[in-house]
């Protein structure tokens, strides 16, 4: 081995070069692991919920306090970051999982685990049945599992059950899962560009088989998905965000693509350090019922983008801009009630590289959306400040972990969730010369030794 | 494309390729992300390439024709050229991952089609991975017939969700499928025909087809005679085992 070194730098060179190969890849890997911060809001906005990190923070807005959760497993109730977390339609459930491969039912009536069911891979997305009897969960390999929940009320032991699979997207990252509001469909989103549209079955153990349809039309991942609802139209209106910085909006029984607007050029004219025209991609979108309007996140926008969608002309528009103005924030994930006529929005990032402070979220909350009622005053959405939020101070202190955080560390957070996004979702694309480099390190032999 | 004079890979008298020259490992993995282009979506498909006497202009509107059989993993093109004179009317194609092989199969085609004017017209190939694009390429109930022969049999337990034929896959495969549609797969692994016989059998969008329905289909015959795959199996002597289900409407 020692006579290897006079050999010619050739060698040497390749060596640093896969030495090189392999930093870069711990290196994206690392990047990753960087979760988002997450919202989401209880349909008639009894709660809300932040997760950081392995971090989950509820705070009732009925009682005024901060919820303490009750996890008969013991310890924080999750090991690892979340990835995802939603309230059920009919609000009497909460599901939260992630990294540590766990997926937990939570009630929201007394916030105890009432399950916990154990993935085989990390969670990737998750969504509740409309009627509450089902919870399905998405891993990073492609597979839909689903589990039951019989009614309870809560005060059972805590079930641990066993998934069955529902669907599967092949090797594909699934990002999204929704169920449509009539609940006929279950809607899965993932990194290779497909939008797949499964009618939900009535024995969904058995596994969902019958594809209504497929959704194609994004050039780059699809992140994020929101249904609208329409009154002549019970599956309501599907909308995607995606990697090719657009929104698009589908009628999910056919797989058509109703209108598609190009978001990412709008923010380019906003923000001066947007300059990449790549990898603005819509981090999340969310519907604000009872005025068809639709809050759009996009990576650099310190603010939100509100599209209209007109439901006879089947076209989404930009209608405006909300700013964010006197600090950074980027969005990292958006959520609304049925009822409550908010937006509240999240950013913050867990795990960062370099720096010492984990777990940071910063909420803020838009009000004053138009409902559509003629004749009802015209309102500009503004963004509130903190004194005006619901639950105040108490709110913020629970839900962000401390009421006033450096700035700048936010601006760090937003740019390592894009950084991790990219990483994750878009495939890399090699030179043939480095194809065949990595080939080289590929080891299909048995091993001599 | 066909002007080569020079090129040792193609034969000078039949103008059809030679094999040696198109060698590949017979796996290939389908879970690596490959390099080659994916269309958006089934209108997205170029059927001027594919058919260019079908289909002359690249405008697609309008389309009055659409492919209806996909040998999925066709390799050396075996079956789809015996299809394409047995329904001289009807679209097919060939989907196979590795590069080479597919390379083989167009010059094939391309060969065919000067020494039979008029004929292999409708038969095309195209490097693409089918367990991941196949909704990329066919609308919903666009095929009439789905083949598989001889599948790779990932022998080992850990692999066995590479295999082409899956409880997952089978929900796309009905998808693109029309009711009445047929899936053909052959093989000569006992254990991987119990597999596909026994994925197909609970899938609740399949149905066994009768003896008698086998004995009447023409296309049955071919399974094992028309491929170099089977031919090399009947050479050796080895046993073959056919699983043809139909796409049905699920009882609700």
């Amino acid at each position: 081995m020692e006579d290897s070194r006079i050999e010619e730098c050739e060698h040497d060179n390749s060596n640093t070069q896969e030495d090189a190969q392999v930093e870069e890849s711990e290196q994206n890997n690392k990047d990753m692991e960087v979760a988002p911060a997450l919202i989401s809001v209880h349909p008639t906005q009894n709660s809300v919920a932040v997760a950081v990190g392995s971090d989950l923070r509820v705070f009732d807005l009925l009682d005024n306090c901060a919820v303490t959760l009750v996890d008969e497993s013991g310890g924080a109730s999750h090991n690892d970051s979340i990835r995802c977390i939603k309230y059920g339609t009919n609000g009497k459930l909460f599901v939260s999982a992630g990294d540590d491969k766990l997926v937990k039912v939570w009630s929201t009536d007394c916030w105890r685990c009432i399950s916990t069911v154990i993935s085989e891979k990390r969670v990737s997305a998750v969504a509740i049945s409309n009627d509450g009897l089902h919870v399905c969960f998405a891993d990073k390999f492609g597979v839909v599992w689903v589990v039951d929940l019989p009614g309870f009320d809560g005060t059972e032991a805590p079930l641990n059950k066993k998934a069955a699979p529902l669907l599967a997207h092949y090797c594909s990252i699934i990002t999204s899962l929704e169920f449509s509001p009539d609940g006929r469909f279950i809607v899965s989103a993932d990194r290779d560009f497909k939008i797949r549209v499964t009618v939900f079955p009535t024995k969904p153990l058995n596994g969902a088989h019958e594809i209504q349809s497929f959704c194609l039309g994004h050039t780059e991942f699809v992140s994020c998905l929101a249904f609208i609802s329409a009154p002549d139209s019970p599956q309501g209106f599907l909308v995607s965000g995606g990697g090719d910085s657009t929104v698009r909006m589908w009628d999910i029984i056919s797989g058509t693509l109703l209108d598609t607007c190009e978001v990412g050029a709008k923010v380019e004219l906003i923000e001066s350090d947007a300059t990449e025209a790549n990898c603005l991609t819509i981090t999340d979108i969310c519907t604000i019922p009872d005025c068809n309007l639709i809050a759009v996140a996009i990576q650099s926008l310190r603010g939100i983008m509100l599209l209209t969608c007109d439901l006879p002309s089947r076209t989404l528009s930009v209608t405006k801009v909300v700013s964010i103005t006197g600090e950074n924030f980027v969005p990292t994930s958006l959520g609304s009630s049925i009822s409550g006529g908010l937006l509240w929005m999240v950013t913050g990032a867990s795990k960062l590289r370099g720096s010492d402070i984990s777990s940071l979220s910063r909420v803020k909350a838009v009000s004053g959306f138009n409902k559509s009622s003629p004749g009802a005053p015209e309102q500009e959405p503004v963004v509130l400040i903190d004194t005006e939020i619901p639950g105040g101070a108490k709110l913020l202190e629970k839900l962000q972990g401390s009421m006033s955080i450096d700035e700048k560390v936010f601006l760090a957070a937003a740019d390592a969730v894009k950084t991790a996004m990219c990483n994750l979702l878009i495939k890399k694309q090699y030179t043939d010369e480095k194809r065949e480099f990595r080939k080289r390190t590929r080891n299909d032999k048995k091993n001599t030794q | 494309m066909l002007q080569n004079k020079g090129n040792p890979t193609i034969n000078k008298s039949t103008g059809l390729p030679r094999k040696r020259f198109y060698r590949a490992r017979a796996h290939s993995n389908p879970l690596s992300d490959s390099h080659f282009p994916v269309p958006l979506s089934p209108s997205h498909v170029d059927y001027s390439q594919h058919y260019p006497q079908l289909f002359p202009a690249a405008d697609q509107t309008g389309t009055y024709k659409k492919i209806q059989f996909a040998d999925i993993g066709c390799g050396f093109g075996g079956l789809l050229i015996s299809l394409s004179t047995l329904f001289p009317e009807t679209l097919m194609i060939g989907m196979e991952l590795r590069d080479k092989v597919t390379e083989y199969v167009k010059e094939r085609i391309l060969g065919l089609r000067v020494a039979n004017p008029g004929r292999y017209q409708n038969v095309s190939v195209v490097r693409t991975n089918s367990m991941k694009y196949i909704p990329n390429y066919f609308e919903k109930g666009q095929l009439s017939k789905m083949f598989f022969l001889f599948p790779d049999p990932h022998f080992k337990e850990k692999n066995h969700r590479r295999r082409v034929i899956s409880p997952q896959l089978l929900d796309e495969y009905a998808y693109v499928l029309q009711v009445g549609g047929i899936i053909y797969t052959i093989t000569d692994v006992e254990e991987l025909g119990e597999w596909m016989k026994s994925c197909l059998q609970n899938h609740l969008m399949f149905e066994p087809l009768s003896q008698k329905e086998l004995e009447a289909d023409p296309v049955v015959k071919l399974l094992s005679t028309a491929t170099e795959e089977g031919q090399k199996v009947a050479r050796n002597g080895g046993q073959t085992f056919q699983v043809v289900y139909r796409r049905i409407t699920p009882a609700s």
